[in-house]
């Protein structure tokens, strides 16, 4: 009996990834345990050890192929005394595009989302004529700390795996290279230790970037982000400033159940003293980031694990910068508005396009900062379209979405034509099984039909 | 009679008369503020929590001795000593206490919440230990800005059971931080004898498995933990990382100022009082080797009672915070 080697997943947001080497080649004798091949995802590059015995009777994966599908063939084992020539040679196509540069990975349901670059209103801060570079989210980070620590010698980073293993998801990737271990800095694991001592070097005269390997892990140190960074300036009289970025992916990832996939905008959004923000693409993420590392205040800024692989337009100007606690409009529209954070704003965009075509005008506010809250664009926008939809991957209860839902009623009560709506996640701990995943997390198609049910009677 | 203070021998250095007097006027006013400050507390001028130092002043007398230009304290919220041993203005820490705008933090931090860049002194931390991993973070960044200054992290023995205690001691050892965490043992986490509460009641072992020295000290005697602090902060400043110091104190008071001290016996108290005050052990030192007479130190007392008396007249007089005041400092103003 033959054995088909399959591609493997080695992370779990991977769908592909390259098959960079073989080590083994065809004919030799196989025992479990051996390493046989090399792969590389976008995070990592990942030896495969063999689960069965026997001899290696055919590569139908060429090593340096590009773009190979998780659970494809990618080589024959045949058992001892078998013959390797009756293997057959036509498995199912393992590869969708060859194309010497592959595309990141990208989950379905973002596709869409992110396609319509064009949809992206030119920011009022660029100048006509800017030329933009595709660059994934994580990349468009990465770049954002290296700039700032080029700039300023007291900016330096710490965190779990952030230097020698070049980041859990690989935003911190080469700054140890660059920086060295004086300014990159692995931690143990110890979050509320590492938080209250990046909040010591901040008052000592630092600029720490403290990264989370996910903001759930931020939990345990939530005392030290709230009562020690948020409350000093104010409980000093002025005098303690502390110019702290808490950093990390926030939110759901991908099937790793309810105690790694909460969305804490909320959370953090609720407390004075800090600033939070919570970017989509890969552009407003850099200028932004940028602008959280030169704040002379902490904030949190939350990141997207399932975003970070995604390629966006960044443009290419120097040093540019986003303000903290202004949204953009990054869609027009007439009929309703959509308001989304993080990857929600994906999802807004996506279901501007599907209501496009069914005949409704959305206009799309990227939040961008959840702390301080523009509440100035979310109303103007809601002047004109009369309606209201927010999406967040927080719980509804006390949401992101109640807050300006609430403003909303205060500031612009008597424009609206419906109630605002919410889109959030389902109001249980997140579950693992992927069907059930799926129903607990919003997406377009929910947006789609809060929007359509606002503009009902229109 | 209780462990808390030693039952050793006061160490017996050669006095020198103006540190010895030094000392003694520090800690006496340490001792006539908060016994004025318990007062004022009690007649409802002080809100809210107050948690008075009396009977540590040694502690804080003797550490701030070892200490340069430059060095950081921090503490947790029994931190009025600390204040005035960083040469905090008395009038400034009154006046907080009773919350007005002449307060350090102009009145919007309260007993528990003064800090001062200038004299180095970051805090009044509210939360039990969280003041710990914060001065680590004080040395990390002394290292980092190459600065030979040293960070005085203290304590209390409430304090050493926290986690996040045990998570800074990691840090700093491993990276060889320069800091020293003094542990305050007074012998009672709020009302809990160290012998309810800790599995290991000799604290200045409780970095043995961080690799951190430790040493007890006789936190009633100056002079001991002066000479004990100059060892723990030679070793920190000279790049060998942390040190450990469980200074064996007592407080008088209760652990704050609607503690009724149910959890242990006047005598104890009385005890400690008479046969281990830091501040009359000082005073016969001083008068034993000759350095000032009784009446030199009644001298010194009535000057230290004028200075107590005006801060607190100025806590009284200084105004309530402007209404303004509710708004400011929220965030600091982002530069163009």
């Amino acid at each position: 009996m033959s054995v088909d080697i399959l591609m493997p997943a080695l992370s779990p947001t991977m769908e592909e990834g390259t098959l960079a080497k073989w080590l083994k080649g065809e004919g030799d004798k196989i025992e479990a345990g051996d390493i046989i091949a090399e792969i590389e995802t976008d995070k990592a590059t990942m030896e495969v050890e063999a689960v069965d015995e026997g001899t290696l009777a055919k590569i139908l994966i060429p090593e340096g192929t590009e773009g190979v599908k998780v659970n494809a063939v990618i080589a024959v084992l045949t058992e001892d005394g078998e013959d390797a020539s009756s293997v057959s040679a036509a498995p199912a196509p393992a590869v969708d595009k060859v194309s010497p540069v592959a595309e990141p990975e990208v989950l379905e349901a973002q596709a869409a989302a992110d396609a319509p670059e064009a949809q992206i209103l030119t920011n009022p801060d660029i100048p006509d004529g800017t030329t933009y570079t595709k660059t994934v989210l994580r990349d468009a980070l990465r770049d954002a700390m290296a700039e700032e620590m080029r700039r300023d010698e007291t900016v330096f980073i710490m965190g779990e795996e952030v230097a020698e293993y070049q980041g859990a998801y690989k935003v911190t990737r080469e700054l140890l290279q660059e920086f060295g271990p004086r300014r990159v800095v692995d931690t143990p694991i110890t979050e509320h230790g590492f938080a209250g001592l990046g909040v010591g070097a901040a008052f000592g005269g630092l600029r720490p970037i403290v990264e989370f390997m996910t903001f759930n892990f931020a939990m345990q140190a939530i005392d030290q982000i709230i009562n020690s960074a948020a409350k000093t300036l104010y409980m000093s009289g002025g005098q303690m400033g502390c110019p702290i970025v808490f950093r990390g992916p926030n939110a759901a990832a991908s099937r790793v159940g309810a105690q790694h996939s909460q969305d804490y905008a909320a959370w953090y959004g609720h407390v004075p003293g800090l600033k939070v923000v919570a970017p989509w693409d890969a552009g407003s993420a850099k200028a932004l980031l940028k602008s959280a590392i030169r704040d002379p205040n902490p904030v949190v800024f939350l990141e997207h694990e399932l975003l970070y692989g995604i390629e966006y337009d960044v443009p290419d100007l120097e040093d540019y910068t986003l303000p903290i606690g202004k949204a953009a409009v990054i869609r027009e529209g007439s009929d309703v508005t959509l308001v989304g954070y993080s990857r929600c704003t994906g999802f807004a965009m996506e279901a501007a396009e599907k209501l496009a075509a069914e005949g409704i005008s959305a206009e799309v506010v990227d939040l961008r900062s959840i702390r301080p809250l523009d509440m100035d664009t979310i109303v103007e926008s809601v002047k004109k379209t009369n309606r209201i939809v927010t999406a967040e991957e927080g719980w509804k209860h006390m949401g992101v979405g109640g807050e300006i839902a609430a403003g909303v009623t205060e500031l612009a009560f008597d424009y609206l034509d419906a109630p605002p709506a919410r889109v959030t996640q389902k109001d249980v701990p997140l579950p693992y099984a992927g069907n059930l995943e799926d129903m607990s997390l919003p997406n377009a198609d929910d947006i789609v039909a809060a929007a359509k049910a606002v503009c009902e009677g229109m | 009679m209780a462990k808390a203070a030693s039952p050793k021998r006061r160490s017996s250095p050669k006095l020198k008369k103006d540190e010895a007097l030094k000392y003694y006027r520090d800690m006496l006013l340490i001792r006539r503020f908060e016994e004025r400050a318990g007062q004022l507390y009690g007649m409802g001028k002080i809100a809210g929590f107050c948690h008075l130092y009396i009977g540590q002043e040694a502690v804080v007398t003797g550490m701030q001795a070892c200490l340069k230009d430059g060095d950081q304290v921090i503490t947790g919220y029994r931190d009025h000593g600390h204040m005035l041993a960083c040469d905090l203005d008395p009038k400034g820490v009154m006046a907080e206490l009773t919350g007005r705008a002449g307060g350090l933090s102009r009145g919007k931090g309260g007993s528990m919440h003064m800090f001062s860049r200038e004299k180095n002194f970051f805090g009044g931390h509210g939360i039990v230990g969280a003041q710990v991993p914060i001065g680590t973070g004080l040395a990390f960044s002394n290292k980092y800005l190459g600065k030979d200054n040293v960070c005085l992290a203290y304590f209390g023995d409430g304090a050493a059971n926290q986690g996040q205690v045990y998570e800074a001691f990691n840090m700093a050892s491993l990276w060889d931080l320069p800091v020293v965490y003094v542990i305050e043992n007074n012998m009672y986490a709020m009302g809990t004898s160290i012998a309810r509460h800790a599995s290991e009641t000799e604290l200045y072992k409780r970095g043995i498995s961080f690799e951190i020295k430790g040493e007890e000290v006789d936190g009633m005697d100056v002079y001991a933990v002066k000479k004990a602090g100059e060892r723990a902060v030679k070793h920190a400043r000279s790049g060998k990382g942390p040190y450990i110091l469980e200074m064996k104190t007592y407080r008088y008071r209760g652990h704050s100022m609607s503690d009724p001290a149910k959890y242990r016996k006047r005598e104890e108290v009385d005890d400690v009082r008479s046969h281990h005050d830091p501040i009359d052990g000082l005073k016969e030192q001083i008068i034993e080797a000759g350095l000032a007479t009784e009446a030199d130190l009644k001298a010194i007392d009535k000057e230290i009672r004028a200075i107590v008396k005006d801060a607190a007249d100025f806590s009284l007089e200084s105004p309530e915070p402007d209404p303004s005041e509710l708004w400011t400092d929220v965030l600091l103003p982002v530069e163009a």
